[in-house]
């Protein structure tokens, strides 16, 4: 298949203009320059063949029962409305870059400045970027964001983050001379006492995320008092979803919030494309990393919008950037504003009290099951910790070969937790998923 | 059209229920303490789904794009994205994968991985991709984590990057942000690397040199043998930004050349979309030398088929929570097996052919950069104009709007003054070329004939020329209900 539409004509018309017999010969300097190599060859399919050979190795990916599916752990299935993927599929916003010109990206810059308002009002805070990569990635750049802040280097990290976003965090300071500190749990909630104890001079951000790896509520609000005060910033890493019902990282005074933003409306997608979110107060506007849309005005008076602060950018600054940040996830931000704007403030609370509901459903029936019980007595959201009698590898495979994709076995991140499962359920569990969940369950366990 | 914001429109109490059949009962909350709970909802707007579809076809109105017509956008690759490749990445199959399944319930999914990342490995002559960098500016951080790591691990503490002042703007930020010093290496009189200024600057703390080939003028790098001898005999590693491999590909290879660490962009060459600024995708690809260093996960094959190998114990981490864009992946390898190596080197052969004929078309009125052939793309200054007609390069490109073109690139390489930076691609039929190159030839006549006409465009957009300083200076960067939207109150 090919997309260049030249004929032979065209072809031979342009080399005539250029003097030149063949293509090869626009490539001699080129080849000159470099010692022999072949590349080696890729054949070529139809458009037919490859869907029909594409639609095989779908296949071999197994039914994809999305009902049936107990595992979060940073990636949660929740409802797409039907107009997100068809508004998305629109040309003129997916064909379309970086809006530079902004007379001809009002679309993209419009729905950026609405996504901003949006994320504003999900994290209770001032300003809020056009879209960071991921929720981890977005973690490290606010980490990154409070040592220029306070021109401190040491990060208080809650030994309850996700694994992987710690792991993104030690990626993306390995060379910038940080100190990343844990800041002990206990019973799987982060200690206030413990954050307290760490808190010093040289701090330049205390990092939590709520609800945390295991599902928990974190004590959001003490730990904002106890940096009331003082120069490090809090970072609050939250779950979207969950602030249809918890309160926000701004009521709890966070100076940074960042949240994976797929739960808006975006598909699991195994891993990405993704959505980083990131807001801040205002103050901190100029070191905030990323893209941001504000309004202007035409010669007319019309109202219009740009990108803006651009002055903190890469083009401009280049090595004194705020970050190496060029394109975000547009895209990814277009179904989050979407979603938001279809599900409305009753809707998005609706979304966060039924997966509310349905995990604590789902904890009640798991926890009576024999030689089961919960791992942790804190409150949590959608997603909790349970004992299993045996090792949870054995049961994730055992229900795997009865079609269930079960909670995410602990041992894969902490050794000593391999009898435990980290189970999710969303609006999305049908009763009919739980019963076959249950019935797996009373099969597998001794 | 209006410019309302979605906030002002709707009506409290309105609302499309898309999760519960109406009436059922909220489920008890009693287990949340109280001041876990938000004081009060966020402030969405509240509207049908017709309304909510209208509004976002409405913006959608107000969006050039590659589908509405020609975007020659220099070092951006605005080709055609191919239909099949949506249409697959729409198969729940593979867009309702959980990205922590068991590797087992995933095969198809870790095979397309796999089978990308051996295509991008053959056709840049290299030992191994990962495929997690989210974008091209995350592929050149994961790039020179790798060469930090490399070094660290020899115990070498090298700090010293250097960058060619016709680079992109992210190469020195992401040096920077990598933890390195930026030295600015200058460019000659040729508009490649000056060899003689390169060897002053070399010294026993170079950790590398990042480049882009052809360079962001447009220009092949061809002592870039040469280049790679005087970095790695200082003990530093090559860099390739991938962004201009559209001219290359198919036909020559970054590893052939001498590079270690490669980031290529998948949106650009590889024919994914730019979704009006990502998500695109940032791969990167290393010698063998370098491999140990790579992000997890890895997909590799084993006896029980493919899976993520997380255990590698000289990496670098991770870049994503997951596995990268792997939705975009999938593209870029619908893209590879429909065009094939043959197919790929008549893309680097077109994108070059129109690039030349454009620019000799265009350099009877606009002074090039550089005289000569040049590769996919090239630079044209239009000082002239704002010298002699005071018409500056900004004017050109909003008089374009208004001729039916998106514009080139502006003021970018920093290197040329007025600089339009103009790249056709290979997916541009010559009857598109040739409009582009009447445009422009009508703007020059403009610009001496009625220069106000240059000034005062866009005429013909849905607004007028914006403002971009008065937007920095008071900022309006979320919507409140005491904004002045067109149509508020």
């Amino acid at each position: 298949m090919s997309f260049v539409p030249h004929t032979e004509q065209d072809r031979a018309r342009m080399l005539r203009s250029l003097g030149l017999s063949n293509v090869d010969q626009l490539f001699e300097e080129v080849r000159a320059a470099l010692p022999p190599g072949e590349v080696p060859d890729i054949p070529a399919a139809s458009e037919s063949e490859l869907s029909h050979e594409l639609w095989e190795i779908a296949r071999l990916n197994g039914r994809p029962d999305r009902t049936a599916c107990f595992r979060g752990a940073g990636a949660y299935e929740h409802y797409v409305p039907a107009a997100i993927p068809h508004l998305l599929s629109r040309g003129e916003f997916f064909t379309a870059y970086t809006p530079y010109q902004a007379e001809i990206s009002q679309g993209t810059l419009q729905a950026m400045y609405e996504f901003q308002t949006m994320v504003c009002e999900l994290f209770g805070l001032e300003v809020a970027n056009a879209s960071m990569y991921d929720g981890a990635s977005a973690l490290a750049e606010a980490a990154l964001m409070a040592m220029r802040v306070t021109r401190k280097r040491r990060l208080l990290v809650t030994e309850a983050l996700h694994p992987h976003w710690l792991q993104v965090l030690h990626t993306y300071t390995a060379n910038v001379d940080a100190d990343i500190v844990q800041i002990p749990t206990r019973d799987g909630v982060t200690s206030p006492d413990g954050v307290a104890a760490l808190l010093d001079d040289d701090t330049a951000a205390v990092i939590i995320q709520n609800p945390n790896v295991f599902g928990l509520i974190e004590p959001m609000r003490e730990v904002g008092s106890l940096l009331a005060d003082r120069p490090a910033l809090f970072i609050a890493a939250a779950y979207p979803i969950a602030l249809g019902l918890l309160a926000t990282p701004g009521e709890a005074g966070a100076d940074i919030a960042v949240a994976e933003g797929q739960p808006l409306g975006i598909p699991l997608s195994f891993g990405g494309p993704y959505l980083g979110l990131l807001a801040t107060r205002m103050e901190h506007v100029r070191q905030m990393p990323g893209r941001i849309s504000g309004v202007s005005c035409d010669s007319s008076g019309r109202r219009g919008y740009v990108l803006t602060l651009q002055a903190r950018e890469q083009h401009i600054r280049r090595e004194r950037a705020t970050s190496n940040i060029c394109s975000n996830q547009a895209l990814c931000a277009l179904a989050a504003t979407v979603y938001l704007a279809l599900m409305g403030p009753a809707g998005f609370r609706t979304v966060a009290e039924r997966s509310f509901a349905a995990a604590h459903e789902l904890a009640r029936k798991l926890a009576a099951l024999p030689g089961c019980s919960l791992a942790f007595d804190a409150p949590f959201f959608n997603e909790f910790v349970l004992d299993l009698p045996l090792p949870a590898e054995d049961v994730a495979r055992e229900l795997w070969s009865r079609g269930l994709i079960s909670g995410l076995p602990l041992g894969r991140w902490w050794p000593e937790r391999r009898s435990q499962m980290l189970f999710c359920a969303t609006e999305v569990i049908t009763d009919a998923a739980v019963e076959r969940l249950m019935a797996a369950m009373k099969e597998v366990l001794p | 059209m209006s410019a309302k914001t979605i906030f002002e429109k709707g009506r409290a109490g309105r609302c499309t229920t898309y999760v519960t059949p109406p009436g059922a009962p909220p489920p008890d909350l009693s287990q949340l303490p109280a001041a876990a709970l938000r004081a009060k909802p966020p402030a969405l707007p509240e509207l049908t789904e017709g309304e909510v579809v209208r509004h976002y076809t409405g913006l959608s109105r107000k969006n050039w794009a590659v589908d509405v017509g020609f975007y020659p956008l220099g070092s951006c690759t605005m080709k055609h994205n191919a239909r099949l490749a949506e249409q697959i990445a729409a198969w729940p199959e593979f867009f309702a994968a959980h990205p922590l399944r068991p590797d087992g319930s995933a095969q198809g999914l870790l095979r397309v991985m796999y089978e990308t990342e051996r295509m991008l490995s053959h056709l840049c002559g290299l030992a191994r991709f990962t495929l997690q960098p989210a974008a091209g500016a995350q592929g050149e951080h994961c790039g020179m984590l790798l060469v930090a790591a490399y070094h660290a691990d020899r115990g070498d503490r090298r700090k010293t990057v250097i960058v060619p002042d016709s680079a992109h703007g992210t190469n020195p930020a992401t040096a920077a942000l990598a933890g390195f010093k930026v030295r600015t290496c200058p460019s000659s009189e040729e508009g490649i690397v000056d060899l003689d200024a390169l060897r002053k600057l070399v010294s026993d703390d170079l950790a590398g040199i990042m480049l882009t080939n052809p360079n962001t003028l447009g220009i092949f790098e061809r002592d870039i043998q040469e280049i790679c001898r005087i970095v790695h005999d200082a003990g530093g590693l090559v860099y390739y930004d991938g962004a201009n491999f559209n001219a290359l590909v198919g036909r020559f290879r970054p590893g052939d050349m001498g590079f270690d660490v490669v980031h290529l962009n998948l949106h650009k060459t590889f024919g994914t979309p730019h979704g009006g600024g990502g998500p695109g995708a940032g791969p990167v690809g290393v010698v063998e030398t370098l491999e140990p260093y790579l992000p997890v996960p890895l997909v590799t094959e084993g006896p029980e088929g493919f899976r993520f190998e997380e255990d590698r114990p000289k990496t670098i981490g991770r870049m994503n929570a997951f596995a990268g864009s792997v939705l975009i992946a999938l593209r870029a390898y619908v893209y590879m097996r429909l065009l094939g190596t043959a197919g790929l080197r008549d893309v680097s052969g077109s994108a070059v052919l129109a690039a030349n004929y454009l620019k000799e078309r265009l350099s009877t009125v606009y002074q090039p950069s550089h005289p000569g052939r040049c590769m996919h793309e090239f630079v044209l200054s239009a000082e002239r104009q704002k010298d002699e007609l005071g018409v500056r390069a900004l004017d050109i490109a909003k008089r374009l709007i208004d001729l039916g073109f998106h514009p080139p690139t502006m003021y970018f390489p920093l290197t040329v003054p007025e600089a339009l930076m103009i790249e056709p691609t290979e997916t541009e039929s010559i009857e598109t070329l040739d409009a582009f190159i009447d445009a422009m030839l009508q703007i020059e006549r403009e610009a001496r004939e009625s220069p106000d006409l240059l000034h005062d465009a866009p005429h013909h957009a849905p607004v007028g020329r914006l403002d971009e300083v008065a937007a920095a200076k008071s900022l309006d960067v979320r919507w409140r209900p005491d904004s002045t939207g067109e149509g508020a109150g």
